[in-house]
C-alpha cells in the first residue's frame, strides 16, 4: 500500500495555530542562528571563494566515487578497521544487530545520525530487545517525547524549555515547573552518564570520511560522540557514501565552513577523527547506500549529495522557520528535505516541493553550492509530469494555459471584473484558493481602466493630436 | 555478487558522465599574524579560560589551587602529577570518577582556539572526556594561524584517534540558551606553558 | 533603440498606474517604448507549478510578441526572471534565446542600461522602506543578497536616493522573503500569511509609512494582510515613485 501523502501546508498550519508560542521563538531562534552565520562568513575574506572549491571537491568526488569509496576501504581495513557494505536500510540495520548479538550487547549508546534515522535503526533495536540511548541531548528530548529530529543540527528546536522540563520531569523525574536549560541540561548530563557505562557499544555516525588515510571524522558540540567512541569497547560508524572525501587538507576548507554555516560558530568543539580502532577497542564501519548511488544517477539532482548537513538552508528557510521541521513528515525536513525526501518515496512527498517559495535563500546560503531552490522547482515539474499533482490544481492551470494562449480570449475576461477573478490574477486562478486568500487578506480592488485600456486611448488621442496641425 | 560489488556496480553505473576535476586551491591570505592573543581570545569565546603559569612547578600550584580539596585527578602528561595513574587504567570506565584530566596537547589552533588531542597525548581516549573539569598543557609557540595549516600538522596515518577540542562541552538544544557541560568537560583551562 | 513594454497580466488589471508610470518614465529619457498589444501572460504562475505543458503555450506567444526587440522591459522582477531563467517548457531556439537575452527588470534597465544618474522631477515627501522582491535579489541580482558575501549593492535603492525628499529606513530582515510566492500564498495560506504579517510588523517597527518595491505581486499579498488586519501602510511601484506618479 501506498505510504499516505505527507500534507506539509496542514502540518504547518497546525504548527502555527497551536499557540502565540512556539513558531515564533522558533522562527527567532533559527533567525538568529542565520545572523551568526552570517557574520561568522563575514569575517573570512575568502568565503565565497571556499563555497566554491567545497562544491567542487564535493562534485570531483562524487564523480570519482567509485574510486575514493575503494581507496577509504582499503586505508581504513589497514587501519584495523572492519568494514562492511549495506545497499539499503534492511541491511544496515541487519548488520548492527549481528554485530551486537555476537557480542551479546543489549544495549547501546548512540550520537546523532542522520542516516541511522533514515534507517530507522532504533525501532529496528528496540524490537530485537536492544536498549538504545541517544546521547545528543537534542535527540534525547526526542527520543523520549517519540518524536523524530525535527531539524538535523537542532533536533528539538521546535520546543520551548516548559515542553522539555515535562517530557524530562514523566521520564528522569525532574521538576516540571523548572524550565531552566541549565537544570534541565544537569539533569539529562546525569542520567545519560549511568548510560555512557552500561553501553556494550557506542555507535556514530560521520561527517566526513577521507579515502587518503581511512579516516572519519564526526563532529560535536558536548562530545557525545567521543564518549560513545572511547568508553565501550565496540564502536560502530554509520557512514553513507557521499561523505567521502579525498585528502585530509580537505578538511581545512569543510571544517571551516561547517559550524560557520550551520551555527554561525567558528568549529564545533569537537572535531574527532577516527583512523582504526582505539588501543583495546574494536571499529566497525557500515557503508551504507540506501538510495544514494540512485541519486547520483539522477542528472538534475545528484548535486544534492553534496550535502555536508549543517542545516543552514533550513536556518534560512522562511517557510520552514513558520512550519517547523516535523510538518514535512520526513527524515529530512526544510529545503534539503525536499529535495532529498522524494528520491526515497515520490508520492508521499510529492507536495513538499510545493512547501516553498522560491525565494532562493536556501541556494545562497549553501556551503557547498546546492542550487536548492531551481531543484525544488524542478521537483514540481517532477510531481506534474507524474500527476501526482492535486486534480483541483491540474485542471485550474489546464484553463489557465488556454486562456492564455488566445489573447483576445483573455484581453475579453479581463475587462470584466467579475469575469476576471476567475481568471486573473494568476495566483486566484482556482476557485478553491478564493477562498484561503481571503482569510487573511482583503482581495485587491480591480482597476477601472486597465492598463492596455490606457495605453489605447493614450495612443489614440496622441495620434489625433499629431494629426491636427 | 554481494552487496559491496552491488553498490560499487550501482555506483559506477550512475556515475555523471561530465567528470569534475580537483580544484586548485590557492594559499589564502592569514588573517592572523599575532598567533597568542589571538588564540587566547578565541579560547574565551569558546567557554575556555587561560593561565599563564612561570613554569611547570607554577602550573602544578595553579592546579591545586584551581582543583585542590579532594579532587581525583589524572594526569596524561609527566609534567603534571595527579593522584590516580593513568598507566594504571586498564578499562575507560575506571575513570569514571576522575574530576580533572590533565592532558598535554601538541599545538594549538589560533583561528579558534582548538587545541590538537591525539591517543597518544591521552594514553587513554576516555580521559578527554569522562573528567569533569580538563586542564590542557600547551607550550605558548606551538601554535598555527588555522585550519589549514592545522591539517597540515596533523598527522592521521600516526594516531587511531585525534580530536580537535574547542573548549569545553556544550549545548545550546534546549531553548537555544548556551549551556556548557553537556556531556562532556564542564570546563576546560589551558595553562600556557 | 527598440524597446517593447511587458506589462504582466496583474499590473495590467489590478495595479494600471504602474504600468503608466513605467511607460512615462522610460519616455522621460528618449526612449520610443512599443507596448505589444497582444500580450497576457509570461506563463510563470503554471510554470512554477511544474506543469509544463501549459507553460509551453504562454512561452510561445511570449515570445511571437516580443520577439526581434532590442529590449523588453517589464516592472515585475518575477516575471522577468521567469522569462530570463526558467523559460524552458519550449524548444530553445535563437529566437527564444534571443527573447531571453534581451528581457530586463524596469530597475536594472535603469540601472544598467540607461545609467540614469537624476531624477529632477521625481519628489517623495515621505518615511519609506524598500521591499526588493527575492526574485529581484537572488534571481536577478538587483542587489547583493544577504546570505553571499561580498560588497554592498542595491541598484533600487540606489535609484531611490535620487528622489528628493524620500526618506529610506531600513528593515530588521531586509532580504527575508515576505510569504507572495505566486500560488503558494493560496495552497500555503497560513505560513504565507504568517510570512506577510512578519514583514507588517517590521515595517511598523522602523515607522515605515510606505513600501515601495520593484514588484507588485509582493506588495499586492502584503497590501492585503495589511488591509485585512486594519493596518493603514502604503504600498506603491517603485516606477510610480521614481516617474513622480500616477499616485
Ligand atoms: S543543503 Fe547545503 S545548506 Fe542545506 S544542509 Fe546541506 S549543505 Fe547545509
Amino acid at each position: 500500500m501506498a505510504a499516505k501523502r505527507v500534507d506539509p501546508a496542514a502540518n504547518a498550519a497546525a504548527f502555527l495555530d497551536q499557540d502565540d508560542i512556539h513558531e515564533p521563538a522558533h522562527d527567532q531562534n533559527l533567525w538568529a542562528a542565520r545572523m551568526k552565520r552570517d557574520a561568522a562568513a563575514k569575517a573570512i575574506p575568502e568565503w565565497e571563494e571556499l563555497r566554491n572549491i567545497a562544491s567542487q571537491i564535493k562534485e570531483h568526488t562524487l564523480t570519482h566515487l567509485d574510486q575514493y569509496l575503494e581507496q577509504f576501504e582499503a586505508n581504513a581495513t589497514k587501519r584495523g578497521a572492519k568494514i562492511y557494505w549495506a545497499r539499503d536500510a534492511a541491511e544496515h540495520n541487519q548488520h548492527v544487530w549481528n554485530i551486537l548479538n555476537e557480542r551479546k550487547i543489549s544495549s547501546i549508546i548512540k550520537s546523532k545520525s542522520m542516516l541511522q534515522e533514515e534507517c530507522g535503526m532504533t525501532q529496528f533495536l528496540e524490537t530485537r530487545g536492544i536498549t538504545v540511548t541517544e546521547s545528543d541531548l537534542g535527540e534525547r528530548i526526542q527520543q523520549l517525547d517519540n518524536q523524530p529530529p525535527s531539524h538535523i543540527v537542532m533536533p528539538a528546536i521546535h520546543k520551548t524549555p516548559a515542553d522539555i522540563a515535562k517530557i524530562f520531569s514523566k521520564a528522569i523525574g525532574t521538576d516540571p515547573d523548572n524550565t531552566d536549560p541549565h537544570y534541565l541540561n544537569e539533569a539529562m548530563r546525569e542520567d545519560a552518564r549511568k548510560r555512557f557505562l552500561q553501553a556494550g557499544a557506542g555507535m556514530t555516525g560521520a561527517n566526513f570520511a577521507i579515502a587518503e588515510t581511512g579516516t572519519f571524522v564526526v563532529c560535536t558540540n558536548e562530545g557525545n560522540a567521543d564518549i560513545g567512541a572511547a568508553v565501550p569497547r565496540v564502536h560502530i560508524a554509520s557512514i553513507g557514501i557521499e561523505k567521502i572525501l579525498p585528502k585530509v587538507t580537505d578538511l581545512g576548507i569543510f571544517i571551516r565552513l561547517l559550524s560557520r554555516s550551520a551555527l554561525g560558530t567558528l568549529a564545533t568543539q569537537y572535531t574527532s577523527h577516527f583512523s582504526g580502532p582505539r588501543k583495546g577497542g574494536e571499529l566497525h564501519i557500515i557503508i551504507t547506500d540506501n538510495g544514494r548511488s540512485k541519486r547520483l544517477g539522477m542528472d538534475d539532482f545528484w548535486h544534492s549529495l553534496k550535502c555536508i548537513r549543517c542545516g543552514a538552508c533550513m536556518n534560512t528557510c522562511p517557510v520552514y522557520r513558520r512550519s517547523g521541521g516535523l510538518s514535512y513528515g520526513a527524515t529530512y525536513s526544510g529545503p534539503i528535505g525536499i529535495i532529498l525526501d522524494p528520491t526515497f518515496d515520490e508520492s508521499k512527498y510529492s507536495e513538499l516541493p510545493y512547501h516553498s517559495t522560491l525565494c532562493g535563500s536556501c541556494t545562497d546560503v549553501c556551503p557547498v553550492k546546492i542550487d536548492i531552490s531551481d531543484q525544488i522547482l524542478r521537483w514540481r515539474k517532477v510531481m506534474a509530469e507524474k500527476k501526482y499533482l492535486p486534480i483541483s490544481r491540474r485542471l485550474a492551470f489546464t484553463a489557465a494555459g488556454r486562456i492564455f494562449e488566445r489573447p483576445t480570449l483573455f484581453h475579453g475576461v479581463e475587462t470584466v471584473a467579475s469575469a476576471a477573478l476567475k481568471i486573473t490574477p494568476h495566483f486566484l486562478l482556482y476557485n478553491r484558493a478564493l477562498n484561503p486568500w481571503g482569510r487573511h487578506r482583503e482581495l485587491p480592488h480591480f482597476a477601472k481602466q486597465t492598463f492596455r485600456e490606457w495605453f489605447m486611448q493614450y495612443k489614440l488621442k496622441n495620434q489625433e493630436d499629431k494629426q491636427q496641425p | 555478487m554481494n552487496p559491496r560489488e552491488q553498490i560499487f556496480d550501482a555506483v559506477r553505473n550512475h556515475l555523471p558522465a561530465e567528470k569534475i576535476d580537483y580544484p586548485q586551491i590557492p594559499v589564502f591570505q592569514k588573517t592572523i599574524t599575532e598567533l597568542l592573543p589571538a588564540f587566547e581570545e578565541r579560547l574565551l569565546e569558546a567557554g575556555a579560560t587561560f593561565f599563564l603559569p612561570a613554569d611547570l612547578k607554577e602550573a602544578q600550584q595553579l592546579l591545586v589551587q584551581q582543583h585542590g580539596g579532594g579532587s581525583v585527578i589524572c594526569s596524561a602528561t609527566p609534567d603534571i602529577k595527579g593522584n590516580r595513574d593513568i598507566r594504571k587504567v586498564k578499562n575507560p570506565h575506571e575513570l569514571a570518577d576522575v574530576d580533572v584530566g590533565v592532558i598535554r596537547a601538541s599545538f594549538g589552533v589560533a583561528e579558534n582556539g582548538m587545541v590538537w588531542l591525539t591517543e597518544e597525548d591521552l594514553v587513554v581516549n576516555a580521559l578527554g572526556f569522562l573528567s569533569q573539569h580538563l586542564v590542557i598543557l600547551l607550550k605558548p609557540t606551538a601554535l598555527v594561524a588555522d585550519m589549514y595549516d592545522a591539517y597540515v600538522k596533523v598527522s592521521l596515518e600516526d594516531t587511531a584517534y585525534g580530536c580537535f577540542m574547542m573548549g569545553p562541552s556544550a549545548t545550546a538544544d534546549i531553548g537555544a540558551v548556551l549551556v556548557h557541560g553537556a556531556q562532556g568537560a564542564r570546563s576546560l583551562s589551558v595553562y600556557l606553558v | 533603440m527598440k524597446v517593447a513594454l511587458f506589462i504582466p497580466c496583474y499590473i495590467d488589471a489590478i495595479y494600471p498606474e504602474a504600468g503608466i508610470a513605467t511607460y512615462e518614465l522610460l519616455q522621460r529619457f528618449g526612449v520610443t517604448v512599443e507596448y505589444p498589444p497582444n500580450q497576457t501572460c509570461c506563463g510563470q504562475p503554471m510554470a512554477n507549478e511544474g506543469d509544463q505543458g501549459n507553460s509551453a503555450a504562454a512561452e510561445k506567444l511570449f515570445v511571437q510578441n516580443f520577439s526581434g526587440y532590442d529590449y523588453i522591459v517589464g516592472p515585475a522582477g518575477s516575471c522577468v526572471k521567469h522569462v530570463k531563467q526558467h523559460f524552458d517548457a519550449i524548444p530553445q531556439t535563437d529566437e527564444v534565446k534571443a527573447v531571453r537575452a534581451n528581457t530586463w527588470e524596469l530597475v536594472e534597465f535603469l540601472h544598467d542600461v540607461l545609467r540614469v544618474d537624476a531624477l529632477p522631477w521625481a519628489y517623495f515627501r515621505y518615511k519609506a522602506t524598500l521591499h526588493n522582491s527575492c526574485s529581484s535579489i537572488r534571481g536577478l541580482g538587483i542587489a547583493q543578497p544577504s546570505e553571499l558575501m561580498g560588497p554592498y549593492f542595491n541598484k533600487s535603492e540606489h535609484l531611490l536616493r535620487m528622489v528628493e525628499g524620500l526618506e529610506l529606513v531600513p528593515m530588521d530582515r531586509p532580504d527575508e522573503c515576505c510569504g507572495f510566492g505566486g500560488t503558494f500564498c493560496v495552497t500555503d495560506e497560513a505560513v504565507s500569511a504568517k510570512m506577510g504579517l512578519d514583514k507588517i510588523d517590521d515595517y511598523i517597527r522602523n515607522e515605515a509609512e510606505f513600501i515601495i518595491s520593484p514588484d507588485m505581486s509582493c506588495l499586492m499579498h502584503q497590501q492585503g494582510i495589511a488591509r485585512k488586519a486594519g493596518i493603514d501602510l502604503k504600498f506603491i511601484h517603485i516606477a510610480q515613485v521614481l516617474n513622480g506618479g500616477p499616485f
